[in-house]
């Protein structure tokens, strides 16, 4: 993996009073994104709007696509003709990107997609916060693979994770996910953006032996290919299709054994470099509470509530959802009485954490369908319950 | 004028495809009769004769028959996702101008699935190039009716024959904003390479139609014949008018194909106008992106 | 401290919240969060910004019950009036709410923004009148944070005017401040 500092024509450093979606196209200049394709879509559009406005003063592209299927494919080719490429979208939008998220998880290309969740299904509450597509953003597009996703918890994170976004993409050859929310996404605060020098930017894994060598899908010792660009010369082929290391489709269940497995090990085997959270007084805790984004900020006058009537309360907020923090769910499962898990669906990283907790420890969801977070009298409640 | 076109096919000798061709995938998947290597070596032949650099050149191809193009020619070649050909190219090509990108795919691919990101990269006037293989139908998942089925032809889908109105593709194409438009038959080797040729040295958003016989489907369904009775078909019904109106450029069942060079003109491209608006209201302080 | 500035479209109330919460987190070391109504709620009628002024952290990002409530229109006032906690601090546009009156143990302040604005030639900075009121009554911000705040959400043409409407809204507030403190005094 070869780090360089951030390019400083992309880089607004400072001080600034910033709403979560500006910050996540910040992030995305920051880290030298120059093609972004995107769809208007509420409550995302503001991302697109700043990449647009700051984009001829940087250099680079925007594009306004016709739809979401298109958007997330134009970045695709973008990515093989080397770029760093962005989009951001909501539900509808995401749904819709399903389709072509797989073609990268299967070519391979880096890319960064944020999605600005709202309430769901279908249309659903487009102007209000919701997670709702968390296991979506797991598990959304047919087939096997891994995916990365990462969840901010302030517009500050937006910046920080999506410079971290394309830093993952890039060193996995893999599409990553910043599973932010409506209310991060509007919600103004203080975003500082260091000194392009002090932001370090991955490269992307080029290639360079003899060309006749080259095979685009040849896995490296950390299991990521090596990558090229298209007009380099190498005159390669990549496709959707099950492919052998030279990229050509070969349609059976062999290469199939082979193609498939190694999309997700790359991701899985590398779990504990890619997995990040916080976690705080989970040492002799009784419940642990486990959330992420904007609900992990609400749970916190919840705990704080809690400890004060001498309840034994940790918390982890996952900054990573995917790949999820399996091993450290499991060890704590065997300490502690309970998980509470509040997050804004109807139950969905409660499932991924209960079954992490392999029996050891209930993991109790407190649901919230979206229009607002968690009032945190409702987790504080379902602390005190858990320990009962 | 029908002699003119067996003349052409016979009067040359074409170089070898080699080069161009991934022989370590051959055999090809194509049926024997199959229209679209013909089209493919015409496409060969547009590389040769235009002298691109070859290294610069992409092809992108969707799902389906045609759609196994990109993974044949020796090129940077993309097997994208049904119907995403066009916008794939859109992101190669914006991603580096410097590429010339081809989209090689089916009539099912660029207009059934992929009929609305065409329409709006016609419209920026794209600087790509679009060459769809009609050959009236759905081949690759057996024979289903396509938005290019001309009414009463049978297919799986439509097995009392289709009673659909059939998309005008060269009108549908001029109307959204190609530069450049035309449509032959697989019989018109020589004039699909020519037009190849044009597309590949031109600026701005090309549409190659290429009527092109699929014998194992569409023709044994609906009792044509073989590949060489559709190429009397072609022979027997093709007329050549070129800058013909396109409105007029329906197909009916085994009916007239009127071919030729429709729409050839000169349009500031996509990046042109982003380049030229965003320096005229922008000014010094404007980044001009792909720009030597 | 929860603050929400309501109005009607147009009326820069989400401005209002912007240069609050900037001054505050950029310029006086507070934490500000800043949220918006949006969407359908938000289209043409009522309109509100909400600020959550901490100096720890901002957890919950909503307000509730807010200590502060300014108030620019008829319609914002009914709507979000009941909402202000008990001892809050009201503030109104007195030619935009009628019959705007304390209730409890709430304060009410009015000042004529519009009415000011206009003087100052320009009806489109009466929210800057207003935030300058809003800085004299409340004390949440300091003058110079807000000052140093505007460029960047002030078009710079404009800047003089709005810093005028900013400065004619502060003395205002400074007056009637002093006005009721007095008249405090002669109750006690
Ligand atoms: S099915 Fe038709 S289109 Fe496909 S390869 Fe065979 S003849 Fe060609």
């Amino acid at each position: 993996m070869k780090k360089t500092k951030a390019d400083p024509k992309g880089v607004l450093t400072g001080a600034h009073y910033l709403d979560g979606d500006y910050a996540i196209a910040e992030g995305g200049l920051a880290a030298g994104c120059r093609f972004f394709a995107g769809y208007p879509i509420t409550p995302s559009t503001e991302t697109a709007e700043r990449f647009v406005e700051r984009i001829p003063y940087v250099g680079g592209v925007f594009i306004q696509m016709e739809d979401e299927l298109a958007s997330i494919t134009a970045l695709i080719g973008a990515a093989w003709a080397g770029k760093k490429a962005m989009t951001v979208t909501s539900g509808p939008g995401f749904s819709l990107m399903m389709e072509n998220l797989g073609l990268a998880c299967m070519m391979e290309v880096p890319l960064v997609i944020a999605n600005v969740q709202r309430g769901g299904p279908s249309t659903g509450l487009p102007t209000y916060v919701g997670q709702q597509d968390m296991m979506q953003a797991k598990w959304g597009s047919h087939g096997d693979y891994e995916i990365i996703a990462l969840s901010p918890d302030s517009p500050q994170e937006c910046f920080d994770l999506t410079v971290d976004a394309f830093n993952l993409s890039e060193t996995y050859r893999v599409p990553v996910l910043l599973m932010t929310d409506e209310c991060v996404g509007h919600m103004y605060e203080k975003v500082v953006i260091p000194p392009a020098d002090e932001i370090e930017v991955v490269e992307r894994k080029w290639y360079d032996g003899p060309k006749d060598e080259y095979l685009p899908y040849k896995p490296d010792e950390d299991l990521v290919p090596f990558m090229i660009k298209a007009g380099d010369g190498y005159r390669f082929h990549t496709t959707g299709l099950t492919h052998d290391e030279r990229g050509y489709p070969v349609i059976n269940a062999e290469c199939q054994n082979v193609c498939v497995p190694h999309l997700v090990e790359k991701i899985r085997q590398n779990a504990d470099k890619i997995i990040r959270f916080e976690e705080e007084e989970t040492d002799g805790a009784d419940v642990v509470v486990v959330s992420y984004g904007i609900t992990s900020r609400v749970a916190i006058p919840a705990v704080q509530k809690a400890r004060e009537v001498g309840i034994k309360v940790g918390t982890l907020r996952l900054i990573t959802v995917w790949p999820f923090p399996e091993k450290r769910i499991k060890e704590l499962a065997g300490k502690i009485k309970a998980f509470v898990v509040p997050e804004i669906n109807y139950g969905q990283v409660v499932y991924e954490v209960e079954r992490c907790a392999y029996g050891q420890a209930p993991a109790i969801h407190v649901p919230h369908c979206g229009g607002w977070v968690h009032d945190p009298e409702d987790i504080f409640k379902a602390i005190k319950g858990a320990v009962k | 004028m029908n002699e003119e076109v067996l003349v052409e096919e016979t009067d040359e000798e074409l170089n070898p495809a080699e080069d161009y061709l991934r022989l370590d995938r051959f055999p090809h998947i194509w049926c024997s009769g199959c229209g679209i290597g013909t089209v493919v070596r015409s496409f060969i032949e547009a590389l040769q004769k235009s002298k691109v650099d070859l290294d610069k050149v992409c092809v992108v191809s969707g799902i389906g028959c045609t759609g196994r193009v990109a993974g044949y020619i020796n090129l940077d070649s993309f097997h994208s996702t049904h119907g995403r050909a066009v916008p794939f190219a859109v992101g190669l090509k914006l991603g580096n101008p410097d590429l010339k990108v081809v989209v090689f795919s089916g009539d099912g691919d660029i207009f059934g699935i992929g009929g609305n990101h065409f329409i709006h990269t016609a419209r920026r006037n794209m600087d790509i190039a679009v060459i769809c293989v009609n050959n009236f139908n759905y081949a690759m998942t057996g024979g289903q009716v396509a938005a290019t089925t001309p009414i009463r032809a049978n297919l799986s889908t439509a097995p009392y024959g289709n009673f659909e109105y059939p998309f005008n593709l060269p009108y549908l194409a001029e109307a959204s904003g190609a530069t450049y438009v035309a449509r032959w038959t697989s019989l018109h080797l020589r004039r699909v390479t020519k037009s190849m040729q044009e597309a590949l040295t031109r600026r701005g958003f090309s549409f190659i139609e290429v009527i092109t016989p699929c014998v194992t489907l569409y023709a044994r369904r609906n009792r044509l014949g073989d590949g060489l009775n559709l190429l009397r078909y072609y022979y027997d019904n093709s007329e050549i008018e070129h800058g013909a109106d396109t409105r007029t450029l329906d197909i009916d069942y085994q009916d007239k194909i009127t071919v030729g060079k429709f729409v050839d003109k000169e349009k500031p491209t996509f990046l042109d106008c982003m380049n030229n608006y965003l320096s005229e209201v922008i000014g010094d302080e404007y980044r001009p992106y792909g720009v030597k | 401290m929860d603050i929400r500035f309501s109005g009607f479209g147009g009326q820069g109330i989400i401005k209002c919240g912007l240069i609050t919460g900037k001054a505050l987190s950029l310029f006086d070391g507070k934490n500000a969060t800043l949220t918006q109504s949006i969407g359908p709620e938000a289209r043409g009628s009522a309109c509100s910004s909400q600020l959550v002024i901490s100096s720890d952290r901002v957890l919950y990002p909503y307000i509730v019950a807010p200590e502060v409530l300014v108030c620019m229109s008829q319609e914002s006032y009914e709507r979000y009036e009941p909402d202000l906690r008990d001892g809050g601090l009201l503030l109104v546009d007195e030619d935009l709410v009628r019959n705007a009156k304390p209730r409890g143990k709430t304060k009410m302040y009015s000042i004529p923004a519009t009415r000011i604005a206009e003087e100052l030639g320009n009806k489109i900075v009466m929210n800057l009148v207003m935030l300058g009121f809003f800085t004299a009554i409340t004390e949440v911000v300091s003058t110079g944070a807000m000052k140093k705040a505007l460029p960047g959400l002030v078009p710079s043409r404009s800047l003089e005017l709005n810093e005028e409407a900013f400065d004619r809204g502060y003395e205002f507030g400074r007056e009637a401040l002093a006005g009721s403190e007095k008249s405090e005094e002669a109750l006690v």
